[in-house]
């Protein structure tokens, strides 16, 4: 299977790159304990995606003796692990469960399980569908039994067992609808749910007295059947969020979950980040994030700082120097002393700017909730007049009164309330196959809408990854005595070496890393340093500092390598392609002038701004709307969220630091930047399907409504109506998988989907 | 009429117990996992359910 054999590619990758595994103090910190001395712990592992790694993963977890349970959910690509505390008297040791996953070539991550309140959410509304949909085809049986001349005591009797089950019904199923309009109400506003709650509880009040009556025409049939469609409606909605939610929480995390905190008397203990107090040190090993602001007291490491200022090369720190929370520790071990608590961090700085960021999004109203505002007075006014209009021609409230709810039950926006979850639904689906996830549909709505397109750079419009570029002028020698090297460092450049090396052979001797400076490793032939000029050859540093490397050997120079950031995959492509959608470009980043300069050139944008703070770049969102425009904010960083908050619509790659993808609409999983025309593409193509089911409800309410209010609407009648216009909207809505699509991005990173995820950094 | 007696409980009892399976099965988590589900049926392990 063509995913199973990148995952054993990924293998070598996972040893080689490092990726850090969750320590075992993490884990136990992370893990749930269950009765009977037993633990369980819930990993995302993004790499899943077919039955071999159901298999695979499972199997290479039962093979260990103290894992009790161990089951992979491909939906939400996460394996449950239950396991012993305790083997034979030892205690066991989680970190050994993630091991054996990742040798299988997956990488893993903890999450937060808090993310998980949604669920109970989709429960409760898919029973009630269920309830909803068994009491309207009960129903639905009695009333045809009516229609087809079932009369006197046995129609009443079918009434009778009709109201009793459609009462319950309305009350269990319907309490979504009476919950959302009474509180939109409340607030002074319409929303969809309130004619849909009026006109249930109207029709069976009014069906109930029919029955109390021995009448002929009772609407409970329509009454649930209506609650049957508009709930299905809103648990696709709610699915489709709820999908992109837990994929989304799933990958990979940026603020680690705990630190290890030193004791005056030299003791160490493993805490968790919101406990740890200014004033305390802390322990950062080389490859762990650094928890919270905190100043240098020990050791001299470099750090990768470009979730926080978009600076593609890492940045030398030494003792009394300040770190922000977030950034990564690259080459050697340091010790902290925090300077805030984790609420006070750089992180909650950031979330701070976001929510002021917040006013844009927050004024959007759905289009559904658009065409409420107008409907519901219209249908209500409608139904007032019908029934004003009855009173004068027949001066017998009764049948106006029925001939009044016949007109809000076919009236009943049932079209509508199905139509834009069902685009939204089938839209998201596409979108997933292909690669990007929605966090909600009137982010598809918004997006449909852009005129501008700003991306970031580091790490959105390049991978954020350097890349060897003079790997042809170098001997083989040379390369496979750095890669040797380059293994044992964290180091972006390191990382680079060792990608551009065709195999790797990792020494025996001992090797040191120096932070800032290189690697160097005594040898029976001589020392090897890889390193900056400086420290290789004792020679003078050089201008374009991070970018080149060189090796020596008793330092005289064997090699020197050049380095650059490398686009991500298609980005020209995807540019052109947003051209040619009649969108403006332009590029917002906060690294140096000239490295932004050269970029953009190089894509020819014209727009592009360098040196931007986070404050910088929610302005220019804001400049933005001002003039009247709308843009979509492409970025990854923690620099980036605030704009990508403050952006009419905005999008994420998943490598992107946990707040940006928090705060994107969009994430897109795959590396290739083409992701960003399909989506608006397809969000196009599903506002035009919204807009087109919109025409087909009105269409219908032209014919159905002067049949209802002339009272010629019956129960039959009205079922069949309304079933009809349902099913028009949906078969319309499933057009859009069917439309010849221009997407070649779809077939060609269906591929693409077999990369586990969340390795693009 | 006489029939309808028996019928209409039948009716609704057999419907009912349809709807007390479906929740048993939403609750039992069988729901929780479609796309595993559809791979686990041609996954030819040991034969035993897999937990």
């Amino acid at each position: 299977m063509s995913c199973c054999a990148t995952a054993v590619a990924t293998t070598l990758d996972a040893g080689k790159a490092g990726q850090t595994l969750p320590t075992s103090e993490e884990l136990w910190l992370a893990s749930r304990a269950l009765r009977g001395g037993l633990r369980r712990t819930d990993l995302s592992v993004p790499g899943v995606h077919c039955g071999a790694c159901i298999t695979t993963i499972e199997a290479a977890l039962r093979a260990r003796p103290e894992v009790e349970r161990a089951r992979v959910s491909l939906s939400s690509r996460r394996v449950s692990i239950v396991w012993k505390e305790e083997v034979a008297g030892k205690r066991s040791d989680p970190a050994e469960l993630v091991r054996a996953i990742s040798e299988r070539g997956y990488e893993t991550h903890l999450f937060t399980p808090r993310e998980e309140e949604g669920d109970s959410v989709l429960k409760q509304l898919i029973r009630a569908v269920a309830v909803s949909g068994f009491a309207a085809a009960n129903i639905m049986l009695l009333s045809v039994s009516v229609w087809s001349g079932a009369d006197a005591a046995t129609r009443d009797l079918f009434h009778w067992v009709s109201a009793m089950m459609a009462g319950p019904t309305l009350i269990y199923a319907g309490r979504f609808f009476y919950q959302s309009a009474w509180n939109a109400l409340r607030h002074g506003r319409t929303n969809m749910d309130v004619p849909i709650a009026l006109a249930v509880t109207l029709s069976y009040g009014m069906s109930l007295l029919e029955t109390i009556g021995h009448g002929t025409h009772a609407w409970f049939d329509a009454t649930v059947t209506l609650l049957f469609f508009l709930l299905i409606g809103r648990t696709l909605d709610h699915m489709m969020r709820d999908r992109a939610r837990s994929a989304i929480s799933g990958l990979a995390r940026l603020s680690p979950r705990g630190a290890t905190v030193l004791h005056a008397d030299g003791s160490r203990e493993y805490r968790a980040v919101d406990e740890i107090e200014p004033g305390e040190r802390l322990m950062i090993a080389a490859g762990e994030r650094i928890p919270v602001d905190g100043r240098v007291v020990l050791g001299s490491s470099d750090l990768d700082r470009a979730v926080v200022s978009g600076e593609s090369a890492p940045m030398r720190v030494a003792a009394g120097d300040i770190v922000e929370a977030g950034t990564l520790n690259l080459t050697g071990p340091l010790v902290l002393e925090a300077t805030a608590s984790a609420r006070e961090s750089f992180l909650a700085e950031i979330m701070g700017l976001m929510e002021a960021a917040e006013g844009g999004r927050a004024r959007y109203r759905r289009i559904a909730d658009r065409a409420a505002q107008y409907y519901s007075p219209v249908v209500h006014l409608l139904a007032l007049l019908t029934f004003v209009g009855w009173m004068i021609i027949e001066g017998d409230a009764r049948h106006a009164m029925l001939v009044a709810v016949a007109v809000l039950i076919i009236t009943c926006p049932c079209a509508l309330g199905l139509a834009v979850p069902v685009v939204q639904v089938v839209a998201a689906g596409r979108l997933f196959r292909g690669g990007v996830m929605v966090k909600d549909g009137s982010a598809m709505e918004r997006l449909a809408e852009i005129d501008t397109v700003l991306f970031d750079k580091t790490g959105t419009l390049t991978v954020g990854r350097p890349r060897l570029v003079n790997a042809a002028q170098i001997a083989p020698d040379a390369l496979a005595m750095a890669a040797a090297l380059a293994v044992h460092s964290k180091h972006p450049i390191a990382t680079a070496i060792q990608d551009a090396a065709p195999r790797v052979s990792p020494l025996e001797a001992d090797v040191r890393e120096i932070p800032g400076a290189g690697i160097e490793v005594e040898t029976p032939g001589g020392v090897y340093r890889l390193g900056s000029r400086n420290f290789a050859t004792g020679g003078p540093g050089s201008a374009s500092g991070q970018s080149e490397a060189v090796l020596s050997l008793d330092r005289r120079e064997l090699a020197c390598f050049r380095f650059e950031d490398r686009l991500r995959p298609a980005t020209a492509s995807a540019i052109d392609q947003i051209g040619e959608m009649g969108l403006t470009v332009a590029i917002l980043s906060g690294d140096r002038k000239l490295v932004v300069q050269a970029l953009a050139e190089q894509l020819e944008i014209k727009d592009w701004k360098a040196e931007l703070s986070p404050r910088d770049k929610v302005q220019v969102c804001a400049d933005v709307s001002d003039s009247g425009g709308r843009a979509l904010m492409v970025g990854d960083g923690i620099n980036d969220a605030p704009a990508l908050r403050a952006a009419h619509v905005s999008m994420a790659p998943a490598a992107a630091a946990d707040v940006g993808r928090q705060a994107a609409d969009f994430v897109f999983m795959h590396q290739p930047l083409t992701a960003v025309p399909f989506a608006i593409e397809t969000s196009r193509r599903a506002g035009r399907l919204i807009r087109q089911n919109f025409a087909l409800a009105i269409g219908y309410n032209l014919i159905a409504v002067p049949i209802a209010i002339l009272g010629y609407a019956t129960p039959l009648v009205a079922a069949v109506a309304m079933s009809t216009s349902s099913l028009i909207v949906v078969a319309n809505a499933l057009r859009l998988n069917g439309l010849a699509s221009s997407s070649a991005h779809e077939g060609r990173w269906s591929a693409a989907a077999a990369q586990p995820s969340g390795s693009g950094r | 009429m006489n029939t309808l007696v028996y019928l209409m409980p039948i009716a609704l009892v057999l419907g009912g117990l349809g709807l007390a399976a479906f929740l048993w099965a939403l609750k039992s988590g069988q729901y929780e996992d479609l796309d595993g589900a559809s791979w686990r049926v041609l996954d030819d392990g040991d034969g035993r359910p897999q937990d």
